[in-house]
Formats: structure tokens, C-alpha cells, sequence
């Protein structure tokens, strides 16, 4: 078969109707094959390919420069040709051996027929005669009741012979009444087997006959199924399918010689076996019972099932799973100084990272200079690609005929530059915001750098994270990911419809602090701060001074980086149902009115990328653009840092501290709860306890010691946050201002730890009836079952610590054991549903056109672009 | 392979629960206009069985195309489509 130009690039246009899956037969291996191998020697002595071994050149050719024998291809032109090797005694296909222990068993051993009684049979056959040999559903439903059946029939109902009991000896010995069943044995019985009976065992007489389950005739796959490669050294490795052929091939001979010297039984059937161990670890090294067949190492061999199964196999690996070209990995840290929108790449990989530039009459000479830079001063070029599509390497000996050639029509891989957009990715890829699209900036070291805003939609921290970086290649891609994939055009997150790019920790501390009504700047101050966002002017009206100096407040600075927007809410301590806008009698009224802040403190609430917060962002959006959200969230991190650093910002061990009247108070508290506890105790020793309904009195004691002491842990927690009301308090200013910490971790730090919980429960495990052996069994005081009264301020006391250190345990635990299932779970959604899509009528179809939703989400509404996913127009309005 | 016994009709109005959607078969005419707007051969509507309570209650048969109306917390009511398969055409 002489492969002509043209062969690989005629379009077929054909519709596949059906495709038979089928088992080869000996006359398709040998049709299929252009030689027969019989020696095991591969190279003559000068390393040159022997005629019919396993390196044979009919079979195809891996050396450079060689021609293939069949089709006169050279290396890689050539598709490979299959070869064959006569097993000199038939083995069993080890695969099917399931398969053939169920056939020998339905089918008689005299005659062949399948073991179902003649009127049965015709009327199974009338059951699937409309699937036409075609093997589904409805015929393996027969064929397994038909196996199921027959297995015990001991008399052949056609010819009334005897049938005996047929024991398969895994791994794949045949034992009928005591006797061995050769190959030979199995494969006559097989042969038997009419073609009209196959349909009843699921089989097609027309592409899998019985009896080719039992191999006689073995396909041996092309040399570049198993290239060899050749060591530095010279010396040759050949593949691990070589080998095993290899191993076959000798055997093989080896039994032919014997079988024709007429040698006694017993070695025969010695190399028999060893013959059908090696054809039975060609197809897979993992069978049981079968020790698998290794390398000289040590190593076990990786044949023909390993190279296709499992997660290091053909489809999970190289198929489902592509390495790409034209990407990057390394280390990230943080650069508060970069743009949300850019990523700092170093500079060791912008000079491996390429973009293919067309060269045209205009930008002839521009690009000319980066083949002259190259390839080893920054801005230049790696590769050249020719019109005729050569790839040549730019260096010291290429770049002057390179230059020479240069016209337009020449592509030039110039190195990646400032301003080139770059997708930038972090594992897991659980949202669509994993894979954005970044502005490069390259700069010096060896870390990817990005914003900290950019931080929450990967869910990247800096302790040692890496992320994935590709360049795209073609102007399309590179306009998807600009209007698509950049950070700008996700800032909104397709979960609730609010921003997940906002400021964060500093940013938010800073901007609560600049915002409080008390802080004043002077000139200069306020020039300073705004001129770190790149503002050049001064709010307008300050306030005066009683020496006639102006003055500026923190919310006129602010106001200057707000675009012109009107916004009202509340901040994060106060619901937006209790506040009372106007008349609050703090700053928890958060007001901008065309862009200037007018009252209120500006928290997480408005400018963070939470769940329900950031909604400033939000009207900015919606007024404006994403763009412009940017924009402000740029101005404003900045902002926020400049004004902590101007101000100061502490946080003290002694933020925690409480006065002695407070300890005093917390004491009390926990005595009451312990008094109270008892109380309940003695009652139900009493039996004066009346149980919950439904409730046993021992589950109604717990409910009720629960119960008291959480009231007891609450109460202390807000006493804590009493006392701790210090405008300074940097801890709580956090929690407040949501930068960092809740009121939650402060209770946790001054006032009390509490009770700790094991799957909600109090802890009870431990020894017999009791937790510890501090306490004695049946205690079911709330010190015994894991209450800490100590805080982690004043410290735990070692049965305390104890208990503490069992939540960590068992929250580690959790965790480790929650994350890969959630993963497997999403991984199934995915598979499942990536190839739906919403199509232009709105309706959300499968691949095959399929109709999923009638409308997408059923209202129709692209969250991401919604406001915390309704609409800002009623939907009448919109067509 | 046990053939499967129909079960007694079951004598309440499933309509009553506030989980099964209001449901009715579309006309002859409904359901052309209905696979007309999208585009659509009738294999590719959403499929619901003939032995579902639904679909028995209102004694509708392979072919038919039943309309939801769908109430739900986020996006109000909406309507769905799906067509009864198996039993007979």
C-alpha cells in the first residue's frame, strides 16, 4: 500500500453509521501483517536490523535516514506496519479467559451446541433475530440468563451426551473432571460452537468467533508502537513491549525446535507454559495469580493494558491530560505596587516565552532589531519562522543569514514584553475566575508577582504557592482574553452577582481609619496620601484652622479617588434593616452622594470580596464600569495603605487585656452556669426532671447543661466586647472595620474559650464513662465533657489543653478527608456537564442540541452580570 | 424478568401538594409552535416518563408534551417543557 501526496489531507466526508468492535481472527493477523518474525535476535553485528526479528524494517523504521521496507516512508511518515509471530501451541487470551470459562460451561462438550433446550432456543433467538447480530442491551440481557442457566445442565439436550463439571484454576487453566484442558482442548470445543448459536452468548459469528479467544496467531505491533532509544553511551534501550516480544519469540522457538525433536511431554508442556506466561504478561502485567514479568532491574515491565489503563494511561495522562507549550510555572508573591490587572513575570521567563510577530513592510525595521538583539539580551527574538514554515533558532551563527532573508511574510518569536496579555491560573480550578487574563510586567527575580487584590478569586496565599502562566498565541486568543478572560471583566462573580476583587486587610483597616469622623490631615498630609493614588489636587473647601491653616478630613480625601456615584448603606456592624440612616447616632450610615462620601465609615462592607459585601464596588459598577471599578479599587488599596502607614497601626497583646472587674464578671457568670448545672443535675437525681417530649431524661440533661452553658459563653463574650471599647483598640478595630478577625476571635482571646465540639456533640469518648482520668466516671459536669474556661489570653489549664488540642486533631482530620471527596464530586459534575452551553435563543442545550433549560437559570439572568443576581431594570424593560 | 404489575391508581389529587407543579398536555397545535420557536425535532425536549405520577394523573401518553409551571425562590415561575416517552404512541 504505496501512500501517494495528498492522502492526509483529503476530507472525508462520510457519516459513521455503526462501528463493530470484534476480536482479530488468524486470518485477519495475517492479512494485516507484512512479515513473520521467528528470530529473537534484533541487530546483526553492526547494529543493523535483522530480517524477520522484532526490529525488522517491513515493519517500519525509527532511525533517521532509513526507509521503511513496506511503504519506502521515512522516520516519521511512516505510520508503522504490523508483523506476526506462529505460536508454535495456541495460548490463551488471558483477557478473555472469564469469557471462555462461561462458554465452555453453556455449551455441550460432544456437540457443540448451546445447552438450551430446542424449543427454548429457537425462541430466545426469535426474542433478539431483530438486533441483526448486533450486540446490545437486549442480547447480553439473554446471553446472561442463557449462561446462568446452563452452567448446572449436566445431559446435552440436543445430543443427550454427558456434560462434565469444567473448573477454571485461575489463572487460567481449564479443568474438566480432573483433566487438564490444553489451549488445544478449549480451542476444538470452541471451534464447535455453531454460528447460529453465538447470538445466544452475546457473540457475532461474523467478527468474533469463539475460538479466536484462544490466540494461535499473535499481532505484533510496529517498531514505532516501541521505539528503542539510543543511550549517550551508544548502547541501545530497547522498549518494554520489545523486550516482552522478545521473551515470546524465543520461547517460541524454543518449544518449535523441541516439538520437532520429539522431546518428552513434560519439557513440552513446560515451555508451553512459560509461553502462555509471557503472551498472557504482553497484555497485561497485572494479572493475578501471575507474577508479573520484569525487567533486569527489578522493575516490572509496562506492556500493553499499563500503557493504556488508569491515571498514568494513554487517556488520562496524554489524552484527557495535554502539556502545553508556551507556559510558565514558578513561585508568586505578593507586589502591592503592580496593577490589579497586571502580573510581574521575571525576566529568566520572558526570555523563554515568545510571541509570533508577522513581519510586515511597516514593522519591518522594529522587528528586525529584536533578531539582532537575540536571543540573549532581553527585548529580542528566539525563533524565526520562514513563509515555507522553517523554524530557525536565532544565535551568534544563524542571525546574520537570518537578517540577510529577513522579508515580509517572516514570523519573528520576539520575547514576552510589558504590556503583552498572559492567561495566569491556579490549581484547583474550581470557578471560572481561576483562569484570568493578565497585562505582564516584567520584572527582575524569579517569583511571579500580583496584586493582593488579585489574590481572593485564586484563592492564592504566598507561603509557598505556585501558579501557571500561558501566552497566547494567535491575535483571537489574545482578544478573548482581553474581553473575556481579563480581571476587569471578572470582578463580578457568577456565584451572587457581587464583587469578588476588592480590597482587603490593610486596605480596608487603612480606608476605616482615614474615614473615621476625627481624622484630620493638613496640607501636606493630604497632598502626601493622595499623591500616593497619583492624585494631584486637593479635595476642594478645607476646613480652617484657628491659625488659618487648611485642614482636610479623611472622608474629603476619600472622595477624591470615589467616581461621581450615589451609594447608601450601612456599614458592617449594623444590619441594613436596623439602621437608621440619617438619624444614626454613629457612623454606621454610609452615604456617598454624587462621589462624595458624606457620612458613614467605609468597611468591608463596601469595599471587600466577600459574600454580601462589596457593595460600593457594586453601584460603582452599575453606574459606571468595571473599568472604572477597577480603577477605584486600585486607587483605594493604595489609598488605604498610604494611610496606614501615615497613621500607625499597632496591634497589642494588651488589646485583649480586661480590668479586674471584668475578669471578676466573667467569674461570676461561669459560677452561675455551674450552679445552674448542678441544680439540673440534682433534679434529675431527684427525678423531678421532666424529660423534653420525645426526649430521654439523659438527652434532656444534656440539652440543658448545653444550653446553660452556651448562654454562660455568650454572655461572657459580650462582656469582653464591653470592656474593650477603646477607640484605639487596634484588635477590635479590625474586627469592626472586617480587615481581619471577628468579635468571635476576640471573645476567644479575652474572655473564654468555651465548649469545645466534637461532630456537635460535647466530647464523651476517651476512656470508660469518662474523657480523662482527671474525672471521675459518669461526670457530666461541663468541665469533664470539654468546657475551657480559660482564654487563650490567661491560658488553658492541661485537661483544657487537652481538649483544645482534640478540635485541632479532629478538624485536620476532617479536612483531609472532606477535600479530595467535595473534589471527586465537582470532578463528576464537570464531566457531566461541560458540554452544555447557553445557546443565542437562551435556552441551555447539550452538545446534540438537546434542549437542558428553556431558559437559562430559568430567569435568564448572567449572574455575573446582574447586581447580587437580580436585575436593575425590570425585565420588561429589556426587550 | 418479571413483567411489572401496575399498581391500583392511587385516589388523591397530587395536584394538592405544593411540590408537584401546576401541569397540563399541550394541544397538537401548542406543540407544533412550541418545537417551531426553538428550532427543535421532539427528541431533543426533555423526556419524562409515561408510568410518572405526573403524567398519569393527567392520563397523558407517549408523544404528548406536558407544560410545567415552575414556581421557584430565585427566579419566580417559568415554564417548562417535556415530552412523555415509553408506553405506547
Amino acid at each position: 500500500m504505496m501512500m501517494d501526496e495528498g492522502t492526509f489531507n483529503e476530507v472525508v466526508r462520510e457519516k459513521i453509521a455503526s462501528i463493530d468492535f470484534g476480536m482479530l481472527s488468524p486470518d485477519m493477523v495475517k492479512k494485516m501483517s507484512v512479515v513473520k518474525i521467528i528470530t529473537p535476535e534484533l541487530y546483526d553485528a553492526d547494529g543493523y536490523p535483522i530480517d524477520s526479528s522484532l526490529m525488522d524494517l517491513k515493519m517500519g523504521v525509527i532511525d533517521p535516514g532509513l526507509r521503511c521496507r513496506t511503504c519506502g516512508a521515512k522516520v516519521r511518515e511512516c505510520p508503522g506496519h504490523f508483523g506476526f509471530i506462529e505460536l508454535a501451541r495456541p495460548v490463551l487470551h488471558i483477557r478473555y479467559v472469564p469469557t471462555i470459562y462461561n462458554i465452555l460451561r453453556s455449551t455441550c462438550s460432544t456437540c457443540g451446541r448451546v445447552l438450551v433446550h430446542p424449543n427454548e432456543h429457537a425462541k430466545l433467538l426469535e426474542k433478539i433475530s431483530s438486533t441483526n447480530g448486533e450486540v446490545n442491551e437486549k442480547v447480553l440481557a439473554v446471553a446472561a440468563h442463557v449462561i446462568n442457566k446452563t452452567k448446572t445442565i449436566r445431559k446435552c439436550p440436543w445430543c443427550e451426551s454427558k456434560q462434565d463439571k469444567v473448573k477454571l484454576m485461575k489463572p487460567s487453566i481449564f479443568v474438566e473432571s480432573g483433566r487438564k484442558l490444553t489451549p488445544i482442548d478449549v480451542r476444538e470445543r470452541l471451534e464447535r460452537i455453531p454460528d447460529a448459536d453465538l447470538p445466544l452468548i452475546a457473540l457475532n459469528a461474523r467478527t468474533a468467533r469463539p475460538e479466536w479467544m484462544v490466540i494461535t496467531l499473535l499481532p505484533v505491533p510496529p517498531v514505532s508502537v516501541r521505539p528503542s532509544i539510543t543511550l549517550e553511551s551508544g548502547e541501545r534501550s530497547e522498549d518494554d513491549l520489545t523486550h516482552k516480544l522478545g521473551d515470546i519469540v524465543r520461547t517460541n522457538q524454543r518449544l518449535f525446535e523441541n516439538l520437532s525433536a520429539g522431546a518428552p511431554e513434560v519439557i513440552i508442556e513446560d515451555l508451553w507454559d512459560l509461553l502462555q506466561y509471557h503472551v498472557t504478561t504482553l497484555f497485561s502485567n497485572n494479572v493475578a495469580q501471575v507474577p508479573p514479568a520484569r525487567h533486569r532491574s527489578g522493575r516490572p515491565l509496562k506492556t500493553l493494558e499499563e500503557r493504556i489503563k488508569g491515571k498514568e494511561g494513554r487517556f488520562r495522562r496524554n489524552l484527557a491530560g495535554k502539556r502545553v507549550n508556551f507556559s510558565a510555572r514558578t513561585v508568586i508573591s505578593p507586589d502591592s505596587q503592580l496593577r490589579i490587572d497586571q502580573v510581574g513575570v521575571p525576566i529568566k521567563i520572558a526570555k523563554e516565552l515568545t510571541i509570533p510577530e508577522r513581519v510586515t513592510e511597516w514593522n519591518m525595521a522594529h522587528l528586525r532589531k529584536f533578531v539582532e538583539d537575540g536571543p540573549d539580551k532581553y527585548p529580542s527574538a528566539n525563533y524565526v519562522i520562514t513563509p515555507d514554515g522553517k523554524r530557525k533558532r536565532v544565535s551568534d551563527e544563524t542571525r546574520d543569514v537570518i537578517l540577510a532573508e529577513l522579508a515580509p511574510g517572516y514570523i519573528i518569536e520576539r520575547h514576552l514584553m510589558d504590556g503583552d496579555i498572559v492567561l495566569f491560573n491556579r490549581q484547583p480550578s474550581l470557578h471560572r475566575m481561576s483562569i484570568m487574563a493578565h497585562y505582564v510586567k516584567v520584572l527582575p527575580f524569579k517569583t511571579f508577582r500580583l496584586n493582593l487584590s488579585a489574590v481572593v478569586p485564586y484563592n492564592a496565599d504566598f507561603d509557598g504557592d505556585e501558579m501557571n502562566l500561558h501566552v497566547p498565541q494567535t491575535e483571537e486568543a489574545r482578544a478573548e482574553a482581553e474581553l473575556l478572560l481579563s480581571i476587569t471583566q471578572n470582578i463580578v462573580t457568577p456565584r451572587y452577582g457581587l464583587p469578588i476583587i476588592g480590597c482587603s486587610q490593610d486596605h480596608i483597616m487603612g480606608l476605616y481609619l482615614l474615614t473615621k469622623h476625627k481624622e484630620f490631615f493638613s496640607r501636606q498630609d493630604a497632598a502626601e496620601l493622595l499623591s500616593r493614588v497619583g492624585i494631584f489636587e486637593l479635595p476642594e473647601k478645607p476646613g480652617k484652622t484657628l491659625k488659618d491653616e487648611p485642614y482636610y478630613s479623611g472622608k474629603q480625601i476619600f472622595s477624591m479617588i470615589l467616581p461621581e456615584v450615589d451609594y447608601e448603606g450601612s456599614t458592617k456592624t449594623v444590619p441594613k434593616h436596623v439602621c437608621k440612616k440619617e438619624d444614626c447616632q454613629f457612623e454606621d450610615f454610609v452615604k456617598i452622594s454624587k462621589g462624595k462620601l458624606v457620612s458613614g465609615l467605609i468597611d468591608s462592607k463596601a469595599i471587600g470580596p466577600e459574600a454580601g459585601k462589596g457593595k460600593l464596588i457594586q453601584a460603582i459598577i452599575n453606574r459606571h464600569s468595571m473599568e472604572e471599578a477597577v480603577e477605584f479599587i486600585q486607587k483605594a488599596s493604595l489609598l488605604g495603605i498610604a494611610t496606614l502607614q501615615k497613621l500607625g497601626f499597632t496591634t497589642l497583646v494588651t488589646d485583649t487585656d480586661l480590668p479586674p472587674e471584668a475578669r471578676q464578671e466573667i467569674k461570676d457568670t461561669f459560677d452561675f452556669a455551674e450552679k445552674k448545672v448542678d441544680e439540673v443535675l440534682e433534679e434529675s437525681k431527684k427525678g423531678k426532671l421532666k424529660p423534653y417530649p420525645g426526649r430521654t431524661l439523659r438527652e434532656t440533661v444534656e440539652f440543658k447543661i448545653i444550653e446553660i452553658i452556651n448562654r454562660a459563653r455568650n454572655k461572657t463574650g459580650k462582656i469582653a466586647e464591653r470592656y474593650i471599647v477603646d477607640e484605639n483598640n487596634a484588635t477590635m478595630l479590625m474586627a469592626r472595620s472586617g480587615a481581619r478577625g471577628s468579635a468571635m476571635n476576640i471573645a476567644l482571646m479575652a474572655a473564654a474559650v468555651g465548649q469545645v465540639h466534637i461532630r456537635g456533640t460535647r466530647i464523651y469518648r476517651g476512656y470508660n464513662e469518662r474523657t480523662l482520668p482527671h474525672f471521675e466516671q459518669g461526670n457530666i459536669k461541663p468541665a469533664a465533657r470539654g468546657f475551657i474556661k480559660g482564654s487563650y489570653k490567661t491560658g488553658l489549664n492541661p485537661y483544657e489543653f487537652f481538649f483544645n488540642a482534640i478540635t485541632g486533631r479532629d478538624s485536620i482530620m476532617d479536612t483531609s478527608m472532606r477535600t479530595p471527596k467535595s473534589g471527586y464530586l465537582q470532578r463528576r459534575l464537570i464531566n457531566a456537564m461541560q458540554d452544555l452551553s447557553v445557546t443565542y435563543d437562551n435556552t441551555v442545550r447539550s452538545a446534540s442540541g438537546t434542549i437542558v433549560q428553556f431558559e437559562y437559570g430559568a430567569d435568564g439572568i448572567d449572574v455575573s452580570k446582574s447586581d447580587n443576581g437580580k436585575l436593575l431594570i425590570p425585565k420588561e424593560e429589556l426587550r | 424478568m418479571t413483567e411489572e404489575k401496575p399498581s391500583e391508581e392511587i385516589k388523591i389529587d397530587i395536584f394538592k401538594s405544593k411540590y408537584v407543579p401546576i401541569s397540563r398536555i399541550l394541544s397538537e397545535d401548542e406543540k407544533k409552535a412550541l418545537l417551531e420557536k426553538y428550532n427543535i425535532s421532539s427528541v431533543q425536549l426533555p423526556k419524562i416518563s409515561h408510568s410518572d405520577a405526573v403524567v398519569r394523573a393527567l392520563k397523558g401518553k407517549g408523544g404528548d408534551v406536558i407544560e410545567f409551571v415552575r414556581k421557584a425562590k430565585t427566579a419566580g415561575l417559568s415554564k417548562y417543557y417535556r415530552i412523555v416517552v415509553g408506553g405506547s404512541a
